[in-house]
């Protein structure tokens, strides 16, 4: 791995669920349970996992949307979490975030020209309107729009096009590192290897680094150099992209992969069916998380001692008692 | 095809063929209490006992009340007080509730609570008794300050607008309630906005929908509380014509001068319904993701 550009340790975010009439924290939802990984400069770290097991909120807690309840995160030597407002104004020309929701992540009001000149006049980035101007007609044409889209409102794109869009807005600031929030999960099959492409040329061109958080192994298998695969709020396993898709370790992984569907109807392969649900992140089970739901656990370990992340090879980490 | 926001807005605007037909009524009704009384020159308060509670003709378009003054000219002048003071009294309900919702909306905790308190307290408190002490304390020292009229003007335009901006305030918390954890509005934190650039730039212009809405709706009720508080003798001076006036003195002859209280009542009504009519039409037209 080349000199991280981005370095998360121990990142602890949990939410206060309050009730009662002096609204006191009668619960926790522990979305994020000491997650740790490094990501190298110009690589991509996909982030995998289902529905609620925390990867947004990961990503959030890294660009401070989300203030993390414990935890470091290092970014090029800085520590994001001890910076004050105006540091945090700055880092936000350094990273930057692609949200899922194309049609909510872009204000109807404004015209596309604005939402993505936005940060330039923020960052006092444009010094005069022609500047301003040319500048967005480049970041159009960077994630291929054209420059008369300038004057339109969001409503009247697609979603791919719409994505672009953030994707430009993203780009104003020429960050170093951006957050992709399962950027492709809302959109059409054909318009998702459109959008995939469109990132990767664009790490190219910038040489940019990812955090792609998606649920779907397949998109990241793509894009990814590294990939950590999270259950309930820790990461079960990290691994380079192949090493991980080729011999993966966690019974989970196994469980995620057999579920990737292949591009041929003759294949056949053993489909690992896991019993039950995502335990509740209120109460998550003692142990190893996934011991309600694995195949191969073995009791009472699994369920009393909580297994450490610890690398089994170069860069292949798994937390898992039996396996590695 | 593709045009400039205003001029986007105009064209949704025009497609609401009710919003149209009553933006038309209302300028009718402006420009006719603005420059009627400059064509119609008779004076409102000529006294003619020969020409009592006489239905329209042609001396007297809209008939005459029990003095035998012309209903028309009081019409003509009523109109501009009543609707002066609907329109002031909704913009202050607006300005008071968008900024004390906006507030309590985008800081958490306590300032929150403590503004919602006051709404609650606002809007628990009897009205009724507490307009008749506000108008009886301060209304001679207004009138000293301002003048006869203007003073309870202003009086009636703060006390009516000052009892009118909780539904708004809750309506503009609500709203910021929800957009404060939209996606854009966490791409601009992610950009480095400020609160104030968050606030002005991406929740505001998205929460005053519904506020436009609610909006012409005070104005109705302010034109109708105007009438209330004329009603009770706490309004404007009783030789002043305003709508509701009118209308209060003219229920006693409901029986034999129907006219007199009819068009009081027409004016009333249609002011309130073209205003809540190019209210909704607006909050159409200004709503770019509506496809019209």
């Amino acid at each position: 791995m080349t000199e991280p550009i981005l370095r998360v340790r121990n990142l602890v975010k949990n939410f206060s669920v309050r009730g009662g009439i002096l609204a006191r924290e009668v619960d926790r939802v522990h979305a994020v349970d000491n997650v740790s990984f490094e990501l190298g400069t110009g690589q991509t770290l996909g982030l995998v996992g289902e529905s609620g097991c925390g990867k947004s909120t990961t990503g959030r807690c890294i660009l401070r949307l989300i203030e993390p309840t414990s935890g470091e995160v290092w970014f090029e030597g800085k520590n994001v979490t001890k910076l004050g407002r105006r540091d945090l104004r700055a880092l936000c020309r350094d990273m930057q975030i692609i949200f899922q929701d194309p049609y909510a992540s872009l204000n109807p009001r404004m015209t596309v020209g604005s939402i993505i000149g936005e940060a330039l006049t923020i960052h006092g980035l444009a010094k005069t309107r022609q500047e301003y101007e040319e500048r967005i007609v480049q970041l159009l044409e960077t994630v291929g729009l054209n420059a008369d889209h300038m004057r339109r409102f969001p409503h009247e794109f697609s979603g791919g096009q719409r994505q672009r869009i953030g994707i430009a807005r993203a780009l104003a600031v020429s960050p170093k590192l951006i957050v992709c929030d399962e950027p492709v999960s809302a959109l059409d099959v054909s318009i998702q290897a459109q959008v995939i492409n469109l990132l990767e040329d664009l790490q190219q061109q910038f040489s940019l680094s990812y955090l792609f958080i998606a649920h779907d192994l397949s998109v990241v298998e793509h894009i990814s150099t590294h990939v950590a695969v999270m259950y309930l709020g820790r990461i079960v396993e990290i691994a380079s992209a192949r090493e991980l898709y080729t011999s993966p370790l966690h019974p989970y992984t196994e469980a995620l992969l057999s579920a990737v569907p292949i591009p041929d109807p003759k294949a056949k392969r053993a489909r690992i069916m896991l019993q039950g649900d995502v335990p509740s992140p209120i109460r998550p089970p003692g142990g190893c998380h996934f011991h309600t739901r694995c195949p191969i656990r073995q009791m009472p370990l699994c369920g009393a001692e909580k297994p450490e992340l610890r690398q089994t090879s170069e860069g292949h980490w798994v937390s898992c008692h039996l396996r590695g | 095809m593709h045009f400039s926001p205003g001029r986007e807005a105009w064209r949704r605007f025009r497609r609401h063929r009710l919003a149209v037909a009553s933006a038309a009524i209302l300028s009718l009704m402006i420009l006719a209490v603005l420059v009627g009384p400059m064509i119609w020159q008779v004076p409102i308060n000529e006294i003619d006992f020969t020409a009592r509670l006489k239905g329209p003709s042609w001396s007297h378009p809209l008939g005459t009340d029990d003095l035998g003054q012309d209903l028309l000219a009081r019409m003509l002048y009523g109109g501009r007080i009543s609707l002066a003071v609907g329109l002031a009294a909704m913009v202050v309900a607006i300005l008071v509730g968008t900024i004390i919702g906006a507030i309590a909306g985008i800081s958490r905790g306590s300032v929150d609570a403590a503004l919602m308190w006051l709404t609650d307290l606002f809007l628990a408190l009897p009205q009724l008794p507490l307009l008749l002490l506000v108008i009886y304390l301060f209304r001679d020292s207004l009138k000293e300050i301002a003048g006869p009229e203007m003073g309870v003007f202003i009086l009636i335009v703060i006390v009516i607008g000052g009892f009118r901006w909780m539904p708004v305030a809750r309506l503009v918390r609500a709203q910021f309630f929800s957009l404060r954890e939209k996606e854009f509005v966490e791409a601009a934190r992610a950009l480095g906005a400020s609160t104030p650039r968050q606030v002005v730039r991406h929740i505001l212009p998205n929460s005053l929908g519904p506020v436009i809405v609610a909006g012409t709706i005070d104005v109705a009720a302010a034109i109708i509380a105007e009438s209330t508080l004329s009603f009770l003798g706490l309004g404007f001076p009783p030789d002043i014509p305003t709508w509701g006036r009118l209308l209060y003195d003219a229920k006693d002859y409901l029986d034999f001068a129907p006219h007199w209280a009819l068009f009081a009542g027409a004016a009333i009504f249609l002011a309130v319904l073209t205003i809540n009519f190019v209210g909704d039409g607006l909050r159409d037209a200004l709503d770019p993701r509506r496809v019209m």
